[in-house]
């Protein structure tokens, strides 16, 4: 396998405090890799480092063998998405959510491709119609992954996303993503419940105080 | 049709019975504004003299560079006083220079070419400083909204940053927002004029003894020029201020990091 994404010696310094400190880790193509560790250890900036909206203060992180500043950034953001930890919908209604990753490229609302995603996360089509305001927690979280994966981006990063989900709506999502992971979508995922942890990676770091303290081998494969 | 008087000295001196009047209200509740009201008023009295007898001197050279010269003052002083409004915002007054410059410009061009205006001090002065005290007003409006829905809309935009959009893409909800807000005044007052309030330039004429008809025509190119004016400088001010969020790596610039 070759490296998806990689991070050689990354470091991060945000005014006098240091958040990462020459941190170096590879993600191959095809991997599920989770991220644990106390909060405020950095675990969240390395996902925003990979999305590319914040860049490192030293360090090189390469994309398929190449830096990522190699590519354009619309290009590698909509290669590599990037799912945020607060569920946040914005204007006014799903239909407009989910119609934005298509008028962003000048493309026509592909309704077919939006179903295919909600039967995949047990969603029902008619929330499509339905304003932000009345979906549920769950509903609004599974709805910014879908919006995330309309255009199948190569990987995933997610920021603890199931955190404020039930039990229902977390199987939900992790069955979804499995099932993406499955097809060949690389996943990056930081968590804060160690079980799910072991659940969704084949490989599982451990973050403390911006440094790798561990890397474990979970499975080989999911 | 009544002539305009005149207005002695004496008479004005009478007319600062009305300051008084404002000092007296502002005592009387308490609003410890009666420092500020005095001095306000006797800076607009010294102002106005002055720019009276510097009008009165390039009235009275008539010469294209000197109107060119006052014209390029009052462009100076709209850019600063715009922006003020652009706390937050990087170059805010060169945006506000350029957007309000351009605006007024190409109104301003129009009405050359067409022949509604000719390039005298009577006509380009006033008419100018009308164009771009609307537009500086409106960039005002436009750089306050930007920023402020950069601060509380930063979700939004990085979402849309991750999402692959561009920067503009990410940011057009708030643009269009921000161009509506600073437009809104300008297509209201329009809706009342006339009915809530006769136009400054509408009354001087008349009060200077034009027929309410003639008057009425100057005041519609006026109208006319504003929208003009203001749509080309906040759009430009606009598009201009929401790149100022981003950097070359496309990246919102987080106003509070």
């Amino acid at each position: 396998m070759a490296s998806h994404v990689s991070f050689e010696d990354i470091s991060l310094t945000v005014g006098d405090r240091q958040i990462l400190r020459d941190i170096s880790f590879s993600v191959e193509e095809g991997e599920s890799i989770t991220i644990i560790g106390p909060s405020g250890s950095g675990k969240s900036t390395i996902l925003k480092l990979a999305s590319s909206l914040v860049s490192p203060t030293g360090g090189i992180i390469f994309f398929h063998g190449k830096p990522i500043e190699s590519y354009a950034p619309t290009e590698y953001r909509q290669r590599v998405a990037y799912c945020f930890q607060q569920p946040y919908l914005f204007g006014q209604t799903v239909r407009g959510n989910l119609a934005f990753p298509f008028t962003m490229r000048g493309r026509s609302v592909d309704t077919k491709r939006i179903k295919e995603l909600f039967d995949l996360f047990h969603m029902d089509l008619d929330l499509l119609e339905k304003s932000n305001t009345e979906l549920s927690g769950g509903e609004m979280q599974r709805i910014c992954l879908i919006r995330s994966l309309l255009f199948a981006p190569e990987v995933l990063l997610l920021d603890e996303v199931t955190s404020a989900l039930d039990t229902e709506n977390t199987e939900w999502v992790e069955q979804g993503l499995m099932q993406l992971h499955k097809e060949g979508l690389t996943l990056l995922q930081v968590t804060h419940n160690p079980e799910q942890s072991v659940r969704m990676g084949q490989r599982r770091m451990t973050v403390k105080d911006g440094l790798i303290t561990d890397c474990e081998v979970l499975h080989g494969e999911l | 049709m009544g002539s305009f008087n005149a207005l002695s000295n004496e008479s004005l001196l009478m007319a600062t019975v009305l300051i008084a009047m404002a000092v007296i209200v502002s005592y009387q509740q308490k609003m410890r504004l009666e420092l500020e009201i005095l001095h306000s008023a006797l800076r607009a009295v010294v102002q106005l003299v002055v720019v009276g007898y510097v009008l009165h001197f390039i009235f009275g050279a008539d010469h294209p560079l000197f109107t060119g010269g006052v014209l390029l003052v009052m462009l100076i002083s709209a850019a600063i006083n715009g922006g003020k409004r652009g706390e937050g915002i990087t170059h805010a007054s060169w945006i506000a220079g350029v957007s309000i410059g351009i605006g007024a410009v190409i109104t301003l061009a129009i009405l050359l070419g067409a022949n509604v205006l000719s390039f005298t001090p009577y006509q380009m002065i006033p008419v100018g400083g009308m164009v771009m005290s609307g537009a500086m007003v409106a960039v005002g409006l436009c750089f306050r909204q930007i920023t402020t829905s950069f601060k509380s809309r930063q979700q939004e935009i990085q979402i849309k940053l991750a999402l692959g959009a561009t920067p503009m893409q990410a940011c057009k909800a708030i643009l269009r927002a921000a161009l509506i807000f600073s437009l809104q005044p300008t297509i209201d007052s329009a809706k009342t004029l006339g009915i809530v309030s006769l136009p400054g330039m509408m009354t001087g004429l008349i009060l200077a003894g034009m027929s309410p008809m003639e008057a009425i025509k100057y005041q519609i190119i006026v109208i006319f020029m504003s929208f003009s004016t203001i749509s080309i400088a906040i759009a430009i001010a606009g598009y201009l201020s929401c790149r100022q969020f981003f950097n070359a790596k496309e990246q919102l610039i987080l106003s509070d990091s």
